[in-house]
Formats: structure tokens, sequence, C-alpha cells
């Protein structure tokens, strides 16, 4: 058999493109494997070392903060929650703004859109002090329902979701609507398992959006217990030498590893419905 | 009152487009009626307003009694069956049969029952767990004839649910659907561009063209006394041969022959159509045909030939007739049998 050079020219991008994907993690994961003076004297390491056990323990075990109870896991179920909170309300509202622009013909249906769609040049960072007031007016900083609430609406998602509907033959809602079909039977019973994979690669989106929230968090708590994980990257494991805090580097690396877990979990598991829906061609 | 009563029914489309001028016929229960016309004649948007998927924009529909104007597609009971299928792509067989069913209640014994029965009469059982896109074009089109019959509706529609399949699976189903609706007995219409499965399946048969229906009845009727040109031209196959002539005082001067003792008082400018298979070869007959060209069917013949000035004349003898090109053919019009229509309007006037 011959392989062909532009097969090769393709795998050997593809194989650097990996390296430069997994290079990091790996670097992080050996690293989180030595000791912080190690690390400090060394730099990041490539090789394992044989503070593994130790480093993971700490991170797992410490309390931190000011008020010493915030530990590590409970961070990552603040994001966790926090990220599974926007990702789902994301899909479900903006699956159904997508049905409503779609299939209910009303007035300024297309202004409606450009105007959703106009919201994407408007991302959280900008609006983020008039957020920050409507949902402290409401009471509802430090709460889990104030982390998701201002995150919930998606353009992108509306989008694409939007998108994906028209493709769908007039035809189907026609003989749905025969057979007896009212709209939120057929957005049930249509609409949602015909776009399973779109609803599972949306929900993969968000929820790594939602996991790596670090400023809506930071200003939207003042309570460690809402603490999530991208700020204790910042917060935690830190140690005082002569009056001056220094990271701990070591353990840094270990909390940055463990970190990655819940995202990770996610993706896998969307995966199997995710290449589902693309294996199965249903249209 | 008739099961289904369409009185002076009219679509404007938003953009203007007049689809359907004021209609009004009525379809018995029971009946099988086929809507037959040139693409873009408004079939399908008449077929839409009656399955309520179009809004009427004047006149009224009544089915069953009711009126159904402002009646929801959902409640109005009637199963359609479209071009395209329109199969339910994430569900299987039995739930796409099974889906009308579930929305109006029924129980899941009764419904099991059911899409049974229809799946055995459709020979679609063994299919039942499959879905859709692991069907062939033929079985595809069973199933959905077995949604539509699962619900026992009150009418069936089809709009062209033949015109995906190959030639001779078409003519399989046709013949299906047509014994079918005979042995479920629903009331059905039926629409098409195709004059052969208009003529086949039909109990009466609606010629359309722009909007308007230019003849109603069975397909007998407007085979043998077509009232316009475009009906005479539709149906029948072969084409009826169309000439130019002149008609007066009730003699008909058309492509160096003439033809006496025509019924009808009509004076001027005419059109004289003769089906191919109204004509038969004698000695000294009527029409002088120079023979261009045989096409043999087997069963038949079909010569085509110039008449004079008309070109692609066509005569349709048996099979068994053996007819060169180049030959000259003479021809007679059996037992009258030849349409005069007004040249101005295409009116039948004998
Ligand atoms: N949604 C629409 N908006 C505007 N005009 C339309 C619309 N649908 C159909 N028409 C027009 O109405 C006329 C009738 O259309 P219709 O679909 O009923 O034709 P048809 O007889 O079913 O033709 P075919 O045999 O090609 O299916 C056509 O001139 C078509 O262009
Ligand atoms: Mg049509």
């Amino acid at each position: 058999m011959k392989i062909k050079f532009s097969q090769i020219l393709a795998h050997i991008v593809l194989i650097l493109g990996v390296l430069l994907m997994v290079i990091p993690i790996w670097l992080s994961f050996a690293s989180s494997t030595h000791d912080t003076v190690t690390i400090l004297k060394e730099g990041m390491q490539f090789g394992l070392g044989d503070q593994l056990t130790r480093n993971y323990n700490e991170v797992l075990n410490e309390k931190g903060g000011w008020s010493e109870e915030v530990t590590a896991a409970k961070m990552f179920i603040n994001s966790f929650i926090m990220a599974l909170g926007i990702a789902t309300l994301k899909v479900i509202i903006s699956a159904m703004s997508a049905y409503a622009l779609v299939y209910f013909r009303f007035k300024f249906a297309v202004p409606i859109f450009w105007l959703i769609f106009i919201t994407l040049l408007v991302p959280l960072e900008v609006r983020i002090f008039p957020s920050y007031k409507i949902v402290s007016d409401l009471g509802l900083t430090n709460s889990y329902t104030g982390l998701v609430l201002p995150l919930v609406a998606s353009a992108t998602a509306t989008f694409f979701f939007r998108q994906f509907y028209k493709t769908i033959p007039d035809e189907l809602l026609e003989s749905a609507k025969l057979d007896g079909a009212n709209s939120w039977r057929f957005f049930i019973d249509f609409l949602v398992p015909l776009s399973k994979t779109m609803i599972a690669a949306m929900f993969i989106f968000m929820f790594v959006y939602g996991y790596s929230q670090y400023l809506w968090p930071l200003i939207m708590t003042t309570s460690e217990e809402y603490w999530t994980v991208v700020m204790g990257m910042k917060i935690i494991f830190t140690e005082s030498y002569e009056g001056v805090a220094l990271p701990r580097t070591a353990e840094r690396f270990a909390y940055i590893i463990l970190s990655m877990i819940p995202p990770v979990l996610v993706v896998v598991f969307l995966q199997k419905w995710f290449i589902k829906g693309l294996i199965q061609t249903e249209k | 009152m008739s099961f289904l009563e369409l009185n002076k029914v009219t679509k404007i489309y938003p953009n203007g487009t007049k689809a359907v001028h004021e209609t009004s016929m009525n379809v018995e229960n029971g009946e099988f009626m086929v809507f037959v016309g040139p693409s873009g004649c408004g079939k399908s948007t008449l077929l839409r307003m009656i399955a309520g998927l179009e809004d009427i924009t004047e006149g009224y529909i009544n089915l069953d009694g009711i009126l159904i104007n402002k009646v929801d597609p959902s409640d109005r009971d009637v199963a359609m069956v479209f071009q395209n299928y329109a199969l339910y792509p994430h569900m299987n067989v039995y739930n796409n049969l099974a889906y009308g069913l579930k929305n109006r209640g029924i129980s899941k014994e009764d419904i099991e029952k059911k899409v049974n029965e229809a799946a055995k009469l459709l020979q679609i059982s063994e299919y039942l767990q499959r879905k859709p896109s692991m069907l062939s074009g033929g079985q595809r089109q069973r199933v959905a004839m077995g949604r539509a019959i699962v619900r026992s509706p009150k009418i069936f529609l089809f709009d062209e649910p033949l015109s995906n399949l190959d030639a001779k699976l078409r003519i399989q189903m046709r013949l299906e659907i047509k014994k079918l609706q005979q042995k479920v007995g629903v009331t059905s219409i039926f629409v098409t561009h195709d004059q052969v499965e208009a003529m086949t399946l039909a109990d009466r048969l609606a010629v359309i063209n722009n909007g308007l229906i230019e003849q109603l009845g069975t397909p007998i009727e407007i085979y043998n006394n077509p009232k316009s040109m475009f009906v005479a031209g539709f149906i029948g196959s072969p084409q009826m041969n169309f000439l130019e002539g002149e008609l007066k005082n009730k003699t008909l001067t058309s492509e160096g022959f003439e033809i006496n003792n025509v019924t009808s008082d009509f004076n001027g400018p005419v059109i004289l159509g003769i089906r191919p298979e109204h004509m038969s070869q004698t000695d000294k007959g009527l029409i002088n045909l120079s023979v261009d060209l045989v096409e043999q069917l087997g069963s038949d013949n079909l010569i085509y030939g110039e008449i004079k000035n008309k070109k692609d004349f066509c005569f349709r003898c048996p099979g068994s007739q053996i007819i060169k090109k180049g030959s000259k053919l003479s021809l007679n019009i059996n037992d009258n049998n030849y349409y005069v229509f007004d040249k101005s309007n295409g009116n039948r006037v004998n």
C-alpha cells in the first residue's frame, strides 16, 4: 500500500497539534508530583517525582481561606453546580427561544432575532456592573441563583438552534399537526430528539464556559462558601514566608489537575451521545 | 348534504398569487376523488386547505356536516400522505404509526392492536422496529400509508405520493392504494399530475387548470366527453391530435379533408380533435398519413406521420399490424369520434 505524501503531512500536523495540547497538561501533572522547592529552583518538571500522594492529599484535605473552612472539594462542587446550572438553562432557554423564532410567525421575529444576535457583542464582562447591581438588588449575592442567572441567556446557542430548526422540513411539522401534536408536543417529541447532537455539543461548550468563569463569581461572592475553582487557584495554597505570601506551586499543580476532572467527565459522558448522533444520519 | 363540500373556495397567498379560484365541489362518503392537472395549477393548495395546512381566503369547507374553516388541523381528523412521506426520522416504524393514536389518548393495548392490524394490511410487520432511514422507498411509502390508515380518519389526502418511486413500483403501489381504499372504504382525495394514475384510481376526477376546475366527472365521462381542449389534451395517452380548421354551415374543413353534418351551429375557426385510437385504416379514407416514425409497444403500434401541414399526427393500431416507415396510410374516424373546439377559447362546440 502506498502512503501518500499528503497523508503523511496531515498526520504530522495532527501529531504536532496533539502535542501542543497535551504537553502543558503533562507538564502540570509531572510538576504536581514534585515538591515546591524543586519547581521553584528548576522550573517545571518533565519527569515524575515522588511527592504525588503527599501533594494530592494536601489539596484534598486542606482547609483554606480566612475562615480556614474552604476545601478544594467544596470549590469543585460549587463550580460544578454553577456550570451545570448555566449549561442546562442556556440549552433549554436557547432551544425554546429558537423554536419561537422559527416556528411562530409573529411580528418582528427577525428584528428580535437580530437583537438577540447583537448581544453577542456585549459579553458579561462589559455589563458586569449593571448586572451586579441588579443581582444585588434582588438579594441574590452569595447564592447559586445569583451565580447562574445572569449567564443563562445565550445568543450563540440560540443562533445554532435556529439554524438547525430551519433545516427541518415543513412536512414534518405538518404531518405532526395532522397527527394531533400541539406546539408543545412538537417541541418535545420532534425538535428535542432530532437535535440531541446539537444539545450535547451546546451543553459541553456551555459547561466549560460556566466552569471557567472567574470575574463574575469573584465579584458576586463575599462568602467563602461560594468560592469557585478558578478563584481558588489564586487564593488558596499560599505560604507565608518572612511576611510575604508565597505560592505553594506543587500543590497548585495538583489542584489544577484535579480541577480538570469535572469538565472532562462531562465531555466523556456526553461524547457518547455526540458521536452516536453523528453516526446515525437521521434526517 | 355531501360528505365533503367545497363552496366557492378561494386561495390567495400573501404574496398575491391567486392559486385557487372560487372552487366548488362535493365528495361523497367513500368516494375516491382525484385532482389532476399540470404543475402549479393549485392541486396541492386545494388539498392543503382541506387538511387545514393553509388558510382559506374565501369560501367555506364542510366535512361530515361540520364547517371546518377555522378548525385546527389536529382536530379535523384527516390524514395526509406527503410526496416525501414526512416519516418521523427519529422514531421506529411502530412509533411512526402509533404517534397519532397516542396523541388521541388511546390506550396502549388498543394502539398495539391497531398498529399491528395496519402493519399486517400493508405488509410492514417485519419492519416495525426499524427506523425509516433503514427502509426502501416502497417500504417508506407503505409506512406513510400505514400512518394514515391506522387512525381511521374521516378522509385520506394524498399529495403525489407515488412520484418518488420507480416506474414499476409506482404501478404496483397504484394498484395497492386502490385495493386498500376499496377495502377500508375511507373517502380519499388523491393529487397527481399523471393522467394514467388519475384515470386508474379515480371514482371521479377533477381536472384542474390555473386554479379552476375545468371538468369534474368519472374518468370515462371525461375521456369520452371532454368539455374543453385543455381537458381533451390532458386526459388520454397518447395525446389527442389537434388540427386547425374552419366550421361553416355544419361542414368542417381541415388539413385537406372535409367532415359534413357536424352537430354544431358554430361558425368560425375551430380546432378538430381526434384521438389516436379512434381511427382505423380503410381503402379510401378521410385522412392521408405519410408515416415518419413507428413506435412498437408490443400490444400496440404508435404511428407518427404527416398529413398536409400537420406534423407528428399520431395513429394507434394493434401491434400485429406491420407498418413501415415511409408508407402512406388512409384513415377513417370511427363512429364520428371527433371533437370540435372553438379556437378562440378552447370550449367544446359539437
Ligand atoms: N407558499 C406560497 N406562497 C406563494 N405562492 C405559492 C405558495 N405555494 C404555492 N404557491 C403558488 O400557487 C400556485 C399553486 O401551487 P400548488 O403547489 O398548489 O401547485 P400544484 O398544482 O400542487 O403543482 P405541482 O404539481 O408542481 O405540485 C403556484 O403558482 C405556486 O407558485
Ligand atoms: Mg403539488
